[in-house]
């Protein structure tokens, strides 16, 4: 029972410093969980991996570390406590943000932050790239998702999954990457 | 003369919340490799239209400046926009619905001691095409924002902030929102109003 509750803390609290997303936290999830539940580095990086192979959110990894430390529980419980303190506040937040209506003042904190919200997306493309573009082949594949999603309406679901068969193909023929 | 309330106006009936939830969860599902914001924008203000550009806009920045995932972040602020708190909550189970499940059951093959490196085979390709999609959002979003020396230089300098000297989010905020203050500060004789 105790462990619930250290999960509960230690993921509540991690949910709050989450700024940005779950890599800000990341290197303090491993080591909390390495030196209060005894996951090792390598099983911590097993189950990362495993996570952004997953799709939706990549941080629902963390539903595993719940998992190994007490069952479904477990899971369930770092579920909740990682998500809800973050979300409560976002919507609190937004809220907020909605009732304050159209401002002269904050039309121009608006204006402000969406530059600054592109620059951060910039950052999150090339984080994506450091870790995707590892030779020519990836980079080639990631170049021409670029331009034929900008230029036709396929969906890029298909593409995607083009790009993971076409990848896995010519890797096994060549050993490029 | 139409008020400027229509950065948060829908252009479509409000949907139901199965429908929320069905969207969200469809994009759970696709969204390998990553990239998932550049799906929520698709769906958001292409597909259904259930934001302007403005308001995603608006909801983005919100949710990247508070702690959470963005993606989660944006999922909970658009289904709150639609339905109140029980449209935040289905859009949020939604997406996070198929990766839950499916972590949930790699991890107990994990256990079990299985090891997949055809998967890792792939991983490889769509992780590259999931970059050149974020890549594609991100240059549709800034279309205009490149071409403007004052969003442009914002731009740079977060990037350069994040990536290059790699400071925290929350150091690059601080410096980054008061000079953004400053640069767009309301005036009395500018008319233009920013999409």
């Amino acid at each position: 029972m105790s462990a619930l509750i250290q999960l509960a803390m230690t993921f509540g609290m991690l949910s709050v410093l989450a700024v940005g997303g779950g890599t800000a936290v990341l290197p303090e999830m491993q080591t909390i969980l390495a030196q209060r539940f005894d996951i090792d580095h390598t099983a911590f990086v097993h189950i990362y991996s495993l996570g952004q192979l997953a799709p939706g959110p990549n941080m629902m990894m963390v539903l595993v570390f719940g998992f190994e430390i007490a069952g479904l529980l477990g899971a369930a419980v770092v579920l909740l406590s990682f998500f809800l303190p973050s979300s409560v506040l976002c919507l609190a937040v937004g809220r907020l943000w909605n009732k304050i209506g159209e401002r002269p003042w904050r039309r121009a904190v608006q204006n402000a932050l969406e530059p600054i919200a592109i620059g951060l997306m910039c950052s999150g493309v090339y984080a994506v790239a450091k870790a995707a573009f590892v030779g020519p082949l990836t980079i080639g594949l990631g170049v021409l998702t670029f331009v034929v999603l900008l230029r036709s309406r396929i969906n890029p679901v298909y593409l995607i999954l083009g790009a993971g068969v076409i990848g896995a193909v010519i890797m096994h023929l060549t050993g490029m990457r | 003369m139409k008020s400027q309330e229509t950065s948060i106006a829908l252009a479509e009936p409000t949907p139901s919340l199965w429908e929320i939830f069905r969207e969200f969860l469809l994009i759970g599902a696709v969204s390998f490799g990553g990239g998932i914001v550049a799906y929520e924008r698709l769906l958001l203000v292409d597909k259904r239209k259930w934001l302007t550009p403005d308001a995603f806009m608006a909801t983005l920045a919100i949710s990247q400046t508070l702690p959470g995932l963005n993606s989660v972040n944006l999922a909970l602020l658009a289904g709150d926009r639609l339905r109140g708190f029980s449209g935040a909550c289905a859009a949020a189970a939604g997406l996070m619905l198929p990766g839950g499940i499916f972590v949930l059951l790699a991890g107990i093959a994990y256990s079990a001691g299985a090891d997949h490196p055809m998967l890792n085979v792939l991983l490889a390709g769509v992780a590259a095409g999931a970059t050149g999609l974020l890549a594609s959002i991100t240059y549709k979003i800034g279309d205009q924002h490149f071409r403007r020396l004052r969003a442009l230089s914002m731009i740079v300098a977060t990037f350069v902030l994040m990536s290059v000297l790699k400071l925290s989010l929350v150091t690059v905020l601080l410096i980054m929102a008061p000079i953004g203050l400053y640069l767009y500060r309301p005036r009395a004789d500018e008319q233009e109003p920013t999409k």
